[in-house]
């Protein structure tokens, strides 16, 4: 019986199938667990064990590595605020002091009802606009404490569902189809592609000899 | 004044508000270039690869042509591109993979095809959630114009090109980490020698990692020709380069510059560039190539922004980041975020970067935080020095990978350049800032 609801099973296939090794799929597969539990269950790591052909162990432990997989449940936002530099010069360590008496909640921690996880970040890559927030990996560019509140404000009221899907929801463009070159389509085409390539070096060696016997 | 009459190679649909949808893509000239190239030799294209002097844009600096020759003559397996930007203060990638996905896809087909690699991978960091759809989208997107699968646009070329989200881990940018990373691993970087991914990469066979940057300026020089563009910038230090500015200026952006054309001072201060700093705020240092790379001061400011003339003064153009500190900004707090950042980010597998760097962050944290000792000072320059010895640029390597010598370059900058302000710290017990 397979934990993941059928439309995850059927991604999850999918992407295996795009690996020339299936423990390849290991980063995007934990990705779907999230999606569809919002962390990393037993259940969820269990059925990627099965998918990459690995133990439950190799999966958590390979799991524990990045940041972006959480082993335990999290709430259904994950607010994470920059401090590296450019965010600390721009007052992002303030912001982040903000957000966890905002969210009534210490760093790290899930507020009460369960709706907001708090996060220091490294570099979001969107330093321009620092200090940098992103929830749930999605930049809402709110630099300063009242547009965070606002925005807090937005989530809990639903209004930001579209641009925010829930934690764990990470990819919604689906790849169309898998992939289209088969193997032996390839080994025929490179053979073909070596030889006239092998044949022009072998031409273009002759003709500079030939130019240095003159 | 800034010389700005380049032409903008990776950033020509920046005013459009929908760069990244095929139909403005291929209204402003895209898929040209790959149409192009595949009417010549595969060979052809990487001689003009070549003929550009293109240096790769990770933050190396390695020449993207070189990179290929190594392996042209033999067959390789894997093109994998490393778009795991994570290096504090550069978002020019996140522009590119963000805005431009069709760009970057184009230049990944047109490398392919010069390499005859039929097999790619388009490692995109995990926190660009959009990035990554928008990647992705392209990729539906391509497929369907013909440009990606099988005989495109009706060649005798196929490929195919996955999409590899990361899980949020500075050192995959790390490209044999990156590769860990794409087997499904913890992100350890692989002990070297081989140097090169060309020798061993994925799943140990010949595989070439190029940098999204890297990528994204092939179009313009299959469609312009190699020469056109290694005749842009000056010295090894061709064409233009996206310099992500950060820090305390008026406008922070991307930029897309020519190499060595312009000045430190142009990009920070010209009124279409940085701006200038605040009212009243003068220049205490910069960053001049992301967190990895030593600080320069003031009386650097002329320095040209090209790879060897930031090389020859003791730092690196690095990831083209570069951070500008006020003198309103607290060093010592700036080099203990910065330390902390590594202490996080470190792997674990080599002691002096993962030893070194928790016990400089917890140095560092105490002349910030109060309880800072006046002989933290010279055990902080011993700790930099047991991880890169000498303290030389660039720097020894007492480890597997590059993360661990990269660690006393802010340390050391901030000590050698402002050393008043760490013993004010001692005196003071704490910040004085706060």
């Amino acid at each position: 019986m397979s934990h993941f609801r059928a439309d995850i099973r059927q991604r999850a296939e999918e992407l295996v199938a795009l690996y020339p090794r299936q423990r390849s799929a290991m980063l995007p597969l934990l990705h779907l667990a999230q999606e569809q539990d919002g962390y990393l269950s037993d259940e969820g790591i269990a059925e990627v064990a099965v998918l990459t052909d690995t133990t439950p162990a190799d999966v958590r432990g390979t799991a524990s590595f990045y940041d972006m997989f959480h082993l335990e449940p999290v709430g259904r936002y994950v607010v994470g605020v920059c401090t590296n530099v450019a965010c600390l010069l721009a007052g992002g360590e303030e912001l982040l002091e903000h957000a966890s008496v905002t969210l009534g909640c210490p760093v790290g921690a899930t507020s009460e009802d369960g709706l907001f996880t708090l996060e220091e970040t490294e570099c979001l890559a969107d330093c321009n606009l620092a200090p940098c927030v992103q929830v749930n990996h999605r930049y809402v560019r709110t630099t300063t404490p009242d547009a965070f509140d606002a925005m807090i404000n937005d989530l809990r009221e639903g209004r930001l569902d579209h641009d925010v899907p829930s934690h764990g929801t990470l990819i919604r463009v689906k790849r169309q189809g898998g992939l289209r070159v088969a193997k032996d389509d390839v080994a025929a085409e490179r053979a073909v592609a070596y030889a006239a390539r092998a044949a022009r070096a072998e031409a273009a060696a002759q003709a500079a000899a030939a130019v240095e016997i003159k | 004044m800034a010389t700005l009459d380049a032409p903008a190679i990776v950033s020509s649909r920046r005013d459009f508000e929908d760069s990244f949808t095929l139909s403005r893509y291929l209204e402003t000239g895209g898929y040209c270039a790959l149409r192009k190239a595949l009417t010549m030799f595969p060979e052809a294209v990487a001689a003009e690869v070549d003929a550009a002097s293109l240096l790769g844009r990770g933050g190396a600096g390695f020449p993207a042509g070189r990179k290929w020759s190594m392996l042209r003559r033999s067959a390789i397996s894997y093109l994998v591109v490393n778009g795991d930007e994570s290096e504090p203060a550069t978002f020019k990638d996140h522009y590119l993979v963000e805005r431009d996905p069709h760009q970057l896809l184009e230049g990944v087909i047109i490398a392919a095809y010069a390499l005859q690699v039929s097999q790619v991978f388009i490692f995109v960091r995990g926190e660009f959630a959009l990035g990554l759809e928008r990647v992705q989208q392209a990729l539906n997107e391509a497929y369907s114009h013909g440009a990606l699968g099988s005989k495109i646009f009706g060649s005798d070329f196929s490929v195919d090109v996955v999409m590899h989200p990361g899980a949020g881990a500075y050192i995959c940018g790390e490209e044999t980490a990156l590769l860990e990373a794409l087997e499904g691993k913890r992100g350890f970087p692989r002990i070297k020698p081989p140097f090169f991914p060309a020798v061993t990469g994925l799943y140990g066979e010949p595989t070439v990692v190029n940098n999204v940057e890297t990528m994204s300026n092939l179009p313009w020089i299959v469609n312009n020709g190699g020469a056109a563009f290694a005749a842009l910038g000056a010295g090894r230090s061709t064409g233009t380069r996206l310099f992500a500015l950060a820090g305390n200026v008026k406008n922070p952006d991307v930029f897309e510059l020519e190499m060595v054309k312009n000045t430190f001072r142009d990009l920070i201060f010209d009124p279409a560039l940085g701006g200038g700093l605040f009212e009243g705020r003068t220049l205490k240092a910069f960053i001049p190539g992301g967190v990895s790379a030593p600080w320069f001061g003031p009386e650097l400011l002329d320095t040209p922004l090209g790879q060897d003339e930031v090389g020859g003064l003791g730092s690196m153009l690095g990831s083209g980041s570069i951070v500008v500190l006020d003198d309103a900004s607290c060093v010592v707090r700036a080099t203990w975020r910065i330390a902390k950042f590594f202490s996080r980010e470190s792997c674990g597998q080599c002691t002096p970067c993962r030893e070194g760097s928790g016990w400089i962050e917890r140095i560092m944290y105490r002349l910030e935080h109060g309880g800072g000792r006046m002989e933290d000072l010279d055990l902080l320059l011993d700790l930099c020095d047991n991880i890169a010895p000498g303290l030389t640029w660039p720097p020894q390597q007492t480890t597997i990978c590059v993360l661990g010598p990269s660690i006393p370059s802010s340390v050391h900058s901030a000590l050698s350049m402002f050393r008043d302000d760490f013993v004010a710290h001692v005196n003071h017990g704490g910040c004085s800032h706060d």
